[in-house]
């Protein structure tokens, strides 16, 4: 159908429109989608991160690699509980519009997400801020909260109780200020673009509903002298394909996601331009073990992780250069040295003959095949993934029932507990193992598979009241340990990020939490 | 004709009510909410977010707020999409989709009506298995396959027309969007006005016209052409409707700025008062072009009469 | 006169009816032609899922996403789970055509009788009928699916009913704009004068005439049948892994376009092959029911 001189005709073709950009220093990126809102407190996705993050800047930024540097604040003390940080803040921090970023923005906007009346779906994240949770459910006056401008330039916030992960925190939209002078004086209106006045490299010039957002540099950035690109404009782009295609076609420079069935293809055809690497996040199954269900058995949960060829899925049925999960939380995460599953040195023939011992002292046989229930949500990979992972419990007598629903029903329907196996994911809200193992305590809401284990939780606990972050990070590992040897969870893989860059760019830097600012691209020339 | 008119219109408003209604607790019905997704919200989060809506509200209750709502003409703040209401996301993206709807029904009448005469004319030739093997080419391709290739070939490969985008309508960007939603529609068309005009060549009125002396060209053109265009806006009303309104898979497929996708997503996301806002909008959208068509009946076949 | 009156009974009439249109259709070349085609192909689906050296669901763990091969033993090459292209086509394919069949003919009864009646009656009757139609045009169909899922279920009778549930709509628009105009015309006049009952002249005079746009809009509803089905797959209602059907393999395949073309191509043929053939065979129906040409 297409041949290959076609395709290579297209790149060349690509190659020419790329040379021609519609001014050398305007960066063409596609997002993922259309954003909620622009107002920090308003959005939870990826792709809003994208935008929002280089129009505001927290206390503490991203680094083009990711690591955390100063932004607004210029250096920081801690107290050595690990409860009260005291930042100095830049004098020339300044809004886009010239007035200077004061502390007492940074007080406002930390009231602001956590007043009821905002509707911030993600004010949790604050909760490690002294009276936080107090002060959203109304137990406690907004004042009480624990931060404090102690002048212009000078903010204290006060923790709960030590919060390693804390800082990297702070570099989250939740954590960016908000221009009071301006929310003030327009309300909700306020991230109009008439309006709307911001701290970080970019400050937004207009916003086309599904079509374009485009963004200018802001003059009065700190570091604005350090921005080379003049001009930003983001695409949403919700089909994979289409982002593609118009990366091909030379219309955008940064596609934020490729469709997982193109990486062959681009490997060999735009191999300059794929980056892949390992993500924050972890795909897995979870195992329902409430009582009633033949998962609650550890025995069946272990038989069906040792049944699963991890390596089939992740390298011949998806191809994108995702890891085979042998654990919960993903490697790389920060200052955590996590635990592995029993069997994973183990041959695949090894795996199958304790499977299948597993299997019959559980009193499952030919005679007496499990049933299992598999629900997955609608999309091609999780499809592809479900299937495989009915074929491969075939050998052991398996009997799976696949059923697919969209993503609202799937988890409403898994949330009460109908099903055996069911598909799930997580991406880290932040870089630490806690936020992962969080989801295996008995009674959280994302712990789909209701797992229950009291010495799991005590040493969740335990762990959240320990300052030393070696210690505190054996605790999690010992957590983690006992979770895997009881099979709470059927780990699959971990996630990869994928973005298409034009090799015409540089600054560019893969990171775990595929977190990339604007102000560190620049074209090359 | 006047007072038919003026009675449909008034017939539109309970039409309307029970449309809003029947689809307002449909929706509510659904399991899952506009709250519910991958990740389950900390459950003060959660209450907060659902009290800010009215949505911790007896459906009942929720239902006489929106109406008394509506009837203020306020469709609402979307879930969604926080920085817009209900109203101004119609706004924005209505003209879009009719934008493009209307290039791609004027093209599909343009090319498929005369296909549709041609191969009655010329039945059972060489020409009308051509052209309907043609259009049947149309049918049998589904427009997610037909809009992707459209894109990779004309936009990747030759680098003619942009792949993707808006741009304010230019004509450029117009092109793939509204070739890949008129293509079914022109085989649609042109299949029904076939079959319909041959049809009517078959019919008594045409043998007496004939019998008359008539030319070929007359008997068509005065005679054949306007009743056999009946059943061709009888399918045009709904179809209409659909197309002004957009079509999902054309607008993610071409990034298009239109309103088709809402009425996928905002389904998905559960996102209530974007859904009804669909709903009525579409809803009013149906009932107009239906009286539109039924009055078009009269004026291609003035023997249809609505007085009883 | 352009159509017969005479007062036999139905039934030796609709015999003889139907006798002589099978000989007329029998000398439409294209007609039958395509009638031979698509028995092959209802045929192939039937039996040749048997006839394939592997099982819908199986998987060929040497064969991820393999082109199309005659040493494989995939002719038609596989997916990316490694399952044979070919088994799951024509086993799509009983889906598929039962789906179409049946949706399309209960669409086809409801829609013509209900277009017929609120056409010929008129007034008030055709007014509540036809807003009904309009109530039916504007909910969300999402939510339909959704709910009929929730109550019942799932269940493959379903697909039926929630896509008859829509696709009648447009027929009996069709159905009821003809019969309006054909019910002012002389032969249905001269009937009513006779004193033939209204249900003889609906079901014998008005239906019979309106059948030319009819035929032609069940061809171009099978197709829209069939892939409404996969987005019914998509909500969840549809066929479920490891069935498969032509409008799932076809949107499955749309994304692998340039780098397993079969994935698409292989269903998309079958697919097309079956409208062609219906299509003229459609048309060669309805000449051979026309009561004009008799």
């Amino acid at each position: 159908m297409i041949t290959p001189r076609l395709a290579a005709g297209s790149l060349l073709l690509a190659a020419t429109c790329l040379a021609l950009p519609v001014s050398a220093d305007t960066l063409r990126l596609a997002i993922m989608g259309e954003p909620a809102s622009l107002d920090p407190h308003k959005v939870s996705g990826t792709w809003e991160n994208d935008v929002v993050g280089d129009l505001f800047e927290g206390l503490v930024t991203e680094a083009a690699d990711g690591s955390r540097i100063p932004g607004v604040a210029e250096s920081w003390e801690v107290t050595e509980d690990g409860t009260t940080y005291t930042f100095s803040l830049r004098e020339d921090a300044a809004w886009s519009d010239g007035t200077p970023v004061t502390a007492d923005d940074f007080v406002f906007a930390f009231r602001r997400i956590l007043d009821p009346a905002t509707a911030a779906s993600y004010a949790y994240l604050l909760y490690p801020v002294k009276n936080a949770e107090a002060v959203f459910n109304g137990d406690a006056e907004p004042g009480a909260l624990g931060i404090e401008a102690l002048d212009a330039h000078t903010l204290e916030i006060t923790l709960e109780r030590s919060t390693p992960y804390f800082l990297d925190q702070l570099a989250h939209y939740t954590a960016y200020p908000v221009p009071r002078h301006v929310v003030e004086a327009h309300g909700d209106d306020w991230p109009s673009p008439e309006h709307m006045v911001s701290n970080g490299a970019f400050a937004l010039q207009e916003w086309r509903s599904q079509t374009r957002i485009e963004a200018t540099r802001n003059p009065h950035f700190h570091d604005a002298e350090n921005v080379a690109l003049d001009e930003v404009i983001y695409f949403p782009i919700e089909e994979r394909n289409t982002a593609l295609n118009r990366f091909r076609a030379g219309e955008i420079d940064i596609a934020r996601e490729f469709p997982t069935q193109q990486y062959t293809w681009l490997q060999e055809n735009l191999p300059e331009a794929v980056q892949v690497a390992p993500y924050l996040g972890i795909y897995y199954y979870a195992f329902n073990t409430r009582d009633d269900r033949a998962t609650a058995d550890p025995r069946v949960r272990e038989a069906l992780s040792l049944a699963v060829r991890r390596e089939v899925i992740t390298d011949q049925i998806l191809g994108t250069g995702e890891e085979p999960a042998y654990g919960f939380v993903p490697p790389n995460v920060a200052h955590y040295e996590g635990a592995e599953l029993d069997f994973a040195d183990l041959s695949q023939e090894e795996r199958l003959t304790r499977a299948r011992t597993l299997m019959e002292e559980a009193g499952y046989g030919p005679d007496n095949p499990l049933e299992l229930l598999l629900r997955y949500n609608t999309s091609e990979d999780h499809r592809k993934v479900a299937i495989a992972l009915a074929a491969m419990w075939k050998p052991l007598g398996v009997e799976v029932e696949l059923y697919n629903a969209e993503v609202a029903v799937h988890y409403a329907d898994i949330r009460q507990g109908d099903f055996d196996v069911a598909r799930a994911g997580w991406i880290g809200d932040y870089n630490d193992a806690q936020n992962f193992l969080s989801l295996l305590e008995g009674g959280v809401a994302n712990n789909y598979g209701a797992y229950q284990n009291d010495a799991f939780d005590a040493l969740m606990d335990q762990a959240a009241e320990t300052q030393d972050t070696d210690a505190r990070a054996e605790l999690m590992a010992e957590a983690e340990t006992l979770a895997l040897a009881d099979n709470a969870t059927l780990p699959l893989y971990y996630y990869v990020s994928r973005n298409l860059v034009s090799p015409a760019l540089s600054g560019w830097q893969t990171n775990i939490e595929d977190i990339h600012r604007s102000r560190w691209i620049d074209f090359e020339d | 004709m006047l007072r038919y008119t003026l009675t449909r219109l008034l017939q539109a408003i309970p039409t309307l009510w029970i449309v809003i209604t029947l689809s307002f607790f449909l929706m509510h019905l659904a399991p899952g909410g506009p709250f519910d997704g991958e990740r389950q919200l900390p459950p003060e989060i959660e209450a907060n977010l659902l009290a800010t809506y009215h949505l911790d509200e007896p459906v009942w209750r929720q239902y006489l707020i929106y109406m008394g709502n509506l009837l203020q003409g306020d469709l609402g703040p979307s879930f969604k999409y926080k920085d817009f209401t209900v109203t101004e996301l119609v706004a924005q993206g209505f003209p879009v989709s009719l934008e493009l709807g209307l290039w791609a029904i004027g093209l599909a009448l343009l090319i498929g009506l005369p296909l549709g005469v041609i191969a009655a004319l010329r039945r059972n030739s060489t020409i009308d298995y051509l052209v309907m093997g043609t259009a049947l080419a149309g049918v049998a391709v589904p427009n997610f396959v037909i809009a992707p290739l459209l894109a990779l070939v004309f936009g990747v490969f030759l680098g003619w027309l942009p792949v993707g985008g808006w741009n304010d309508g230019a004509w450029s960007n117009l092109v793939l969007p509204v070739v890949a939603l008129s293509i079914q529609q022109i085989a649609y068309i042109a299949r029904m006005m076939r079959a319909s005009m041959i049809e009517i060549l078959g019919s008594h009125f045409i043998r007496t016209a004939r019998a008359k002396g008539l030319t070929e060209t007359e008997v068509i053109w005065r005679h054949a052409l306007r009743p056999a265009m009946l059943p061709v806006v009888s399918y045009l009303g709904p179809a209409i409707a659909g197309i002004i309104t957009g079509s999902v898979v054309i607008e993610q497929i071409f990034g298009i700025p239109g309103i088709g996708r809402y009425f996928v997503q905002a389904a998905l996301n559960r996102d209530y008062t974007l859904v009804m806002g669909t709903v009525v909008f579409y809803g009013a959208l149906i009932v107009l072009l239906n009286l539109l068509v039924d009055l078009l009946y009269s004026a291609l076949d003035p023997q249809i009469r609505y007085d009883d | 006169m352009t159509t017969d009156t005479t007062l036999s009974t139905p039934d030796i009439a609709g015999d003889s009816l139907a006798r002589e249109a099978w000989r007329r259709l029998k000398q439409n070349r294209a007609a039958t032609a395509s009638l031979a085609l698509l028995a092959l192909v209802t045929l192939a689906c039937i039996a040749g899922p048997w006839l394939t050296p592997w099982t819908l669901d199986e998987v060929d763990w040497n064969a991820f996403l393999a082109a199309p091969s005659l040493e494989g033993g995939h002719y038609a090459g596989t997916d990316a789970n490694g399952r044979d292209l070919l088994t799951r086509v024509l086993h799509g394919g009983r889906v598929s055509l039962s789906v179409a069949l049946v949706a399309t003919f209960v669409s086809l009864v409801i829609g013509v009788l209900y277009g017929a009646v609120a056409g010929y009656l008129g007034g008030r009757v055709d007014t509540l009928m036809m807003r009904f139609v309009d109530i039916m045009y504007s909910l969300p169909f999402m939510f339909l699916v959704i709910l009929l899922m929730v109550v019942f279920g799932r269940n493959i009778l379903l697909i039926y009913a929630a896509i008859g549930a829509v696709e009648w709509l447009d027929m009996s628009r069709i159905v009821r704009g003809q019969v309006l105009a054909l019910k002012r015309r002389e032969f249905v006049e001269a009937a009513q004068a006779l004193g033939v009952r209204r249900h003889t002249i609906v079901t014998r005079h008005l239906i019979p005439n309106a059948l030319g746009p009819v035929v032609v809009y069940v061809t171009l509803t099978v197709p829209k049948v069939i892939l409404l089905e996969s987005f019914l797959s998509f909500l969840g209602l549809g066929v479920q892994e490891p069935l498969t059907s032509w409008g799932v393999l076809i949107s499955e395949g749309k994304d692998m376009m340039e780098t397993a073309p079969w994935m698409l191509l292989v269903p998309s043929a079958f697919l097309a092959t079956t409208l062609l053939c219906l299509n003229f065979l459609g048309d060669g129906l309805r000449d051979a029911l026309d009561p004009k040409t008799r």
